[in-house]
């Protein structure tokens, strides 16, 4: 296990492999906005994206710089400023594959990876339209079902990115990640083979020293690189730390229903600014 | 009518979640959000409110998952869902309309639905448009079925469907909505005009009951401020 490199959000963004499988998280735990912009400006291509379990303005800007190959995902939408237009377009036209997944199917397979398991069962699902159209899914009787009782049950096959990409409020300069309440950004590291994380700042402190800091961390040992990256989830909120630009993502929506507009959107917000929080 | 319309369909929802011990409202829903805080004021605070995205109303501590680990287990009485469509057996779609997968309008997705709606056993279908596009005769896809075949593992479902217009129940075994109420200014005729499915109803179908003194100070007071937090925009034009 090779030691967490401290990098700047550039060079981060040069550790996601082109046509790799990459996680990242819904809005409102993690969004990695910055990374995704230096994604963008670095034209990553090819990308198989999985929303866990949900998308926002990350995935919506990925999709419609033309990053993306294939989303796996619950939903992508842009919450309450509507739908994510770049999303419905690209899947409309059928520019990305899409794999219409539920947000338990999402978290249950990654725990799955996590653990080392080929599969992992689920309730529900079963007659939906969802299930009938992925042909990566299996249903199975229950074999602890009572003699003679059929019971069917959907077996979802594991999931483990090639790399997650995440954004939280600290780490340290250990390594450790401190993601508080949002437990699901430790179990899509597990999962992941590399996670890459951006972070408000990087602390002195040992966040791994104290039993209280501790118990919200992800410890190093899941963690390749850590890069700054001030404001990170603009326009996007983070926990309590910052509420989201609402201004901001208003006028986002209705750039991304227009071609010309979202090209105009990217040049302004994406390639004519700099990795201003990577210093 | 004694009240705005999101405060009729608030005092609506309340009493079909009276029983619960545990209520979950998912994100972008101020109405059932508020329906929920109004059925947690009158049980002296024995119900236990979750409202998705909302740090203040929101017990969850080990991420996403717990909500649906939670379900999964029975620990979790009323849920809602709604749907670009819904159709006459209680169908929702989340995906879009026209063929799949390049369908014609592309909706966000089916988030929790194809698993909650099985598992959760109180859920309350709720859109404020009522009409024939959302209501339809058959859903172009099925983000998760109302109804499931007796081998299928399925404790919960729809209880009823609440809209703009009209509640309705929902009979599983029969497949079928029926008419319960039509909200003050729409007439049996309106509902018929703007319900592309079929369901069951009598001629002289009652009004559904406004809001009373008490219930209207309960959702102006502490309702509106439980939900104010999550929901500024919402509590602003609502309740000033």
């Amino acid at each position: 296990m090779q030691q967490t490199r401290i990098v700047s959000v550039d060079e981060l963004a040069a550790m996601v492999p082109d046509n790799c499988y990459l996680a990242i998280i819904k809005d409102d735990s993690s969004a990695p906005s910055e990374a995704v912009r230096a994604l963008v400006r670095r034209g990553v291509k090819g990308l198989h994206l999985l929303t866990v379990p949900t998308g926002g303005y990350p995935s919506d800007l990925l999709i419609g710089a033309d990053c993306v190959a294939s989303v796996e995902t619950s939903g992508v939408s842009l919450a309450e400023f509507g739908p994510a237009p770049r999303f419905g377009s690209a899947v409309k036209s059928g520019k990305i594959k899409i794999k219409d997944a539920t947000c338990p199917a999402v978290y249950a397979a990654l725990q799955a990876g996590e653990k080392g398991l080929p599969f992992i069962p689920l309730r529900g699902v079963l007659g939906s339209d969802i299930a009938a159209n992925r042909d990566d899914w299996k249903v199975i009787d229950n074999p602890f079902a009572e003699e003679g009782d059929s019971d069917p049950v959907l077996l979802l096959a594991a999931i483990r990115p090639n790399v997650a990409l995440i954004h939280v409020e600290k780490a340290d300069r250990f390594g450790n990640v401190w993601v508080g309440r949002e437990k699901e950004l430790a179990t899509v590291a597990h999962a992941a083979h590399c996670t890459l994380v951006t972070a408000e700042e990087i602390v002195d402190e040992d966040l791994m020293a104290s039993t209280t800091t501790a118990a919200g961390c992800l410890s190093s040992m899941y963690v390749d690189a850590i890069a700054v990256a001030k404001n990170g989830a603009w326009p996007v909120g983070l926990g309590d730390l910052y509420d989201r630009d609402a201004e901001h993502l208003r006028s986002y929506a209705a750039a991304a229903r227009d071609d010309d507009a979202f090209d105009i959107y990217l040049q302004r917000y994406v390639f004519a600014a700099p990795a201003r929080a990577s210093a | 009518m004694n009240c705005k319309p999101e405060e009729l369909l608030i005092s609506l929802i309340a009493p079909h979640l009276a029983a619960c011990r545990h209520i979950c409202v998912g994100v972008s829903s101020p109405i059932p959000g508020a329906a929920a805080q109004l059925a947690r004021c009158r049980s002296d605070n024995r119900i236990i409110v979750n409202l998705l995205g909302d740090f203040r109303h929101n017990s969850f501590t080990s991420g996403g998952q717990e909500i649906f680990d939670m379900a999964g287990q029975g620990r979790i009485d009323a849920f809602f869902l709604g749907g670009g469509q819904i159709d006459g057996q209680a169908n929702i779609n989340l995906v879009g309309t026209g063929s799949y997968p390049e369908t014609d309008v592309r909706w966000s997705g089916s988030f929790g639905s194809a698993y909650l709606y099985y598992l959760v056993p109180n859920v309350i279908l709720f859109r404020e448009e009522h009409s024939p596009r959302v209501l339809v005769p058959k859903v172009d896809f099925i983000s998760a079925p109302g109804i499931s075949p007796p081998e299928h593992h399925r404790v919960g479902g729809p209880k009823c469907l609440i809209t703009g217009k009209a509640e309705f129940s929902f009979d599983p075994s029969a497949g079928r909505f029926t008419l319960v109420s039509v909200h003050p200014g729409y007439t049996l005729q309106d509902i018929l005009d703007s319900t592309g499915f079929d369901f069951d109803y009598v001629e002289d179908v009652p009004t559904s009951v406004e809001p009373d003194d008490q219930t209207l100070s309960l959702i102006r007071g502490p309702v509106a401020e439980q939900i104010r937090g999550l929901y500024p925009v919402f509590a602003d034009k609502v309740f000033g």
